[in-house]
């Protein structure tokens, strides 16, 4: 049995590995180590929550302290990459896209196409996104579907330490730009890992459990809450697939459209919101491919459309969880 | 500074600034016929700028350009008849038809787009400089802005970043005059004279110079260039300059004095002033540049008529290379 460590222990090693492999791989952002201009030791946060501790030392010219300044080391970890480096950009929440984010969707995920083929762009950008640590409105979205609606850029969520390794390290190595959202309540979630090399391949969802009666898909850290419900439900004879898209672009269709045909129920779990979301997408696709299969109408598990409020009992409200994912499941059998 | 270059480097510099101009010059007249599709933002009067700066570089040297992209294009040795092509969206366009005027890109010759983003190229060369910085292999990034995208955050942001990081990068400003229509006069309260004041406050050196003197331009960016590949840091050059045409083809430029552009056509061009230069030194025949100008107009000519008889590209096109993998 592989050693047991944690997720963001996963995602650091993902990037030891890969800097090690390949001396064009540079991390770059803002206290990715730390202590930078101070009279103080360096590494003295290794990220804002230590998920780059220790990469410091081993790599000083290749992990990068930037100023608070998004657009330009984000840019610039395009425009590197664009020039033959693999960077990786650490955009710290995934809420501060908005302070560079022509830089991704105008730019990196873009320059393939427009410039006839010719451009490769192996940038990998790393971000935080989730609630439940009342961090409120612009500490805990989880905006990933405004990622995966620009063609050019992959987005992967991972949920769970080894397929954070893996896929992170498939992410690095991949050609395209690749952004990489790692649900921050996940960062301390212990699982096997193994210490060697691997790569998990970008677009294949991971089929957590099957079972004949309901398909449900869920992302990140929603996928424990599914295996909770899951479980519950068993009891009562009702028996869940539960299928870990892990990248929503690519998407693994043929998983989801060949789990729905088996079961005909589909109950998406998003921690983002059912507007023009993940959620919507997965209920809109399965409703014009594999229609004939469905014995009932799709239920989407959301946050409600409102900015992640602060105080706790609100938060909670605001979080699906395996009541609410219980809940639609039985709606399903009704 | 002229004694400097052999007579070579000054009629491949002056060939470049004719390029450019029968490039543009052609490109306006075709629009207004109404052929052409898209947007097009002109570089006329702007040469000396894009060639004096680029005739230091080489193609490991990467330069980012903006949506009047076809000066900074063909200074860094793209090819006339692919870009006129791309602009006309043809198969044969330096980027299959699908990036057009304001993303003409050639990334073997180190250019790394036109770009219809204002403010889009600080950052990326800001990247592509720390490439050059951690691969040690003393090429630099240079990136082209005009004095509207002096304004952009992405801008500042990158004169910072590229101070912190000391990289070889060259901020090349081409003061026009006019953002579109406005001028730096109301955009800027310092700077409002010279812009290049603002980046002294992010400690890099910083100078304004005659945009349209080949040579000042080129002495300029020799000076900023080798500081840059000897690990000396940043440089902003501001190039005082002015265009022809409107912001884009079709503009009626109504913010414009008239003969603004007649006077500095007949006065103050780039071109006119260099073969000036050149030929009263005793450096270069008129004739020689005369023979460029007649070789150059074919070429733009054979340019058009290629461009014109190239076929649209295949439907396939349309989903391709979105991805390098999907």
């Amino acid at each position: 049995m592989a050693r047991k460590i944690m997720f963001k222990d996963a995602i650091n090693e993902a990037m030891r590995l890969e800097m090690e492999r390949d001396e064009k791989v540079i991390l770059l952002g803002l206290d990715v180590a730390g202590a930078a201009g101070t009279d103080q030791p360096r590494d003295a946060w290794g990220g804002v929550l230590g998920v780059s501790k220790g990469l410091y030392p081993l790599f000083p010219d290749r992990v990068i302290d930037t100023p608070i300044s998004e657009s330009a080391y984000i840019g610039a970890a395009v425009g590197a990459s664009a020039c033959g480096m693999r960077a990786i950009g650490e955009l710290m929440f995934s809420d501060f896209m908005g302070v560079c984010f022509d830089q991704l969707y105008n730019q990196a995920a873009k320059f393939r196409y427009m410039f006839g083929g010719k451009a490769v762009t192996p940038v990998t950008i790393r971000t935080m996104i989730g609630a439940g640590f009342s961090a409120a409105a612009q500490h805990s979205q989880s905006p990933y579907s405004m990622f995966a609606h620009v063609p050019g850029m992959k987005c992967i969520i991972p949920s769970n330490p080894y397929d954070a390794k893996g896929l992170l390290a498939a992410s690095i190595e991949d050609d395209d730009p690749c952004v990489f959202f790692e649900h921050k309540a996940l960062y301390t979630m212990k699982g096997e890992v193994p210490e060697e090399h691997y790569t998990i391949p970008l677009g294949k969802a991971n089929i957590v459990q099957e079972g004949k009666d309901v398909t449900i898909v869920a992302l990140a850290r929603m996928v424990q809450f599914a295996e909770k419900a899951a479980k519950k439900l068993a009891k009562d004879g009702i028996e869940c697939t539960i299928i870990d898209p892990r990248t929503i672009s690519p998407m693994d269709w043929n998983a989801i459209y060949s789990s729905v045909e088996k079961t005909g129920r589909l109950v998406v779990v998003d921690e983002s919101y059912d507007l023009c979301g993940v959620a919507s997408d997965v209920c809109g696709h399965v409703a014009q491919n594999v229609f004939g299969a469905l014995k009932a109408a799709p239920q989407m598990v959301t946050a409600p459309f409102v900015p992640t409020p602060f105080a706790s009992n609100l938060e909670a409200a605001y979080l699906p969880d395996a009541n609410k994912i219980e809940a639609a499941v039985r709606k399903t059998m009704e | 500074m002229k004694a400097q270059l052999s007579k070579e480097d000054l009629l491949k510099a002056y060939r470049k600034m004719r390029e450019i101009r029968e490039f543009e010059d052609r490109v306006h007249v075709e629009f207004a016929k109404g052929t052409l599709p898209g947007f097009v933002h002109l570089y006329s009067g702007e040469e000396a700028v894009a060639v004096g700066v680029c005739e230091h570089l080489n193609d490991l040297d990467r330069i980012a350009s903006t949506h009047r992209g076809h000066g900074h294009c063909i200074a860094k040795g793209v090819e006339l008849e692919g870009m006129m092509a791309e602009i006309y969206g043809k198969k044969t366009g330096t980027c299959g038809g699908k990036g057009g005027s304001m993303h003409i890109a050639d990334l073997d010759k180190g250019m790394m787009g036109a770009n219809g983003i204002v403010g889009a190229g600080p950052p990326l060369i800001a990247g592509a400089a720390l490439a050059s910085k951690l691969r040690k292999d003393g090429s630099v990034g240079v990136v082209f802005f005009g004095d509207g995208a002096s304004n952009q955050g992405t801008n500042f942001e990158s004169m910072n970043f590229a101070v912190t990081l000391d990289l070889p990068m060259i901020f090349v400003l081409e003061n026009n005059g006019y953002a579109e229509s406005t001028s730096p006069k109301y955009s800027a309260k310092v700077g409002s004279d010279n812009i290049a004041d603002r980046a002294r406050g992010f400690g890099m050196p910083a100078v304004t110079v005659d945009g349209n003197d080949f040579f000042a331009v080129y002495e300029a960016a020799g000076e900023a260039i080798e500081r840059a590949r000897k690990g000396g840091g940043p440089t902003f050059i501001e190039c005082k300059t002015m265009r022809y045409f409107g912001h884009f083809e079709g503009d009626a430029q109504t913010y414009r004095p008239k003969d603004e552009v007649k006077g500095a056509r007949a006065n103050d061009c780039p071109l006119k002033r260099f073969a000036a230069a050149v030929t009263s030194a005793g450096l270069v025949e008129a004739a020689e540049l005369e023979a460029i100008d007649k070789s150059v107009l074919d070429q733009v000519e054979k340019a058009v008529k290629a461009a014109e008889a190239a076929p649209q590209p295949d439907l396939d096109a349309l989903m391709a290379d979105v991805y390098v993998s999907y």
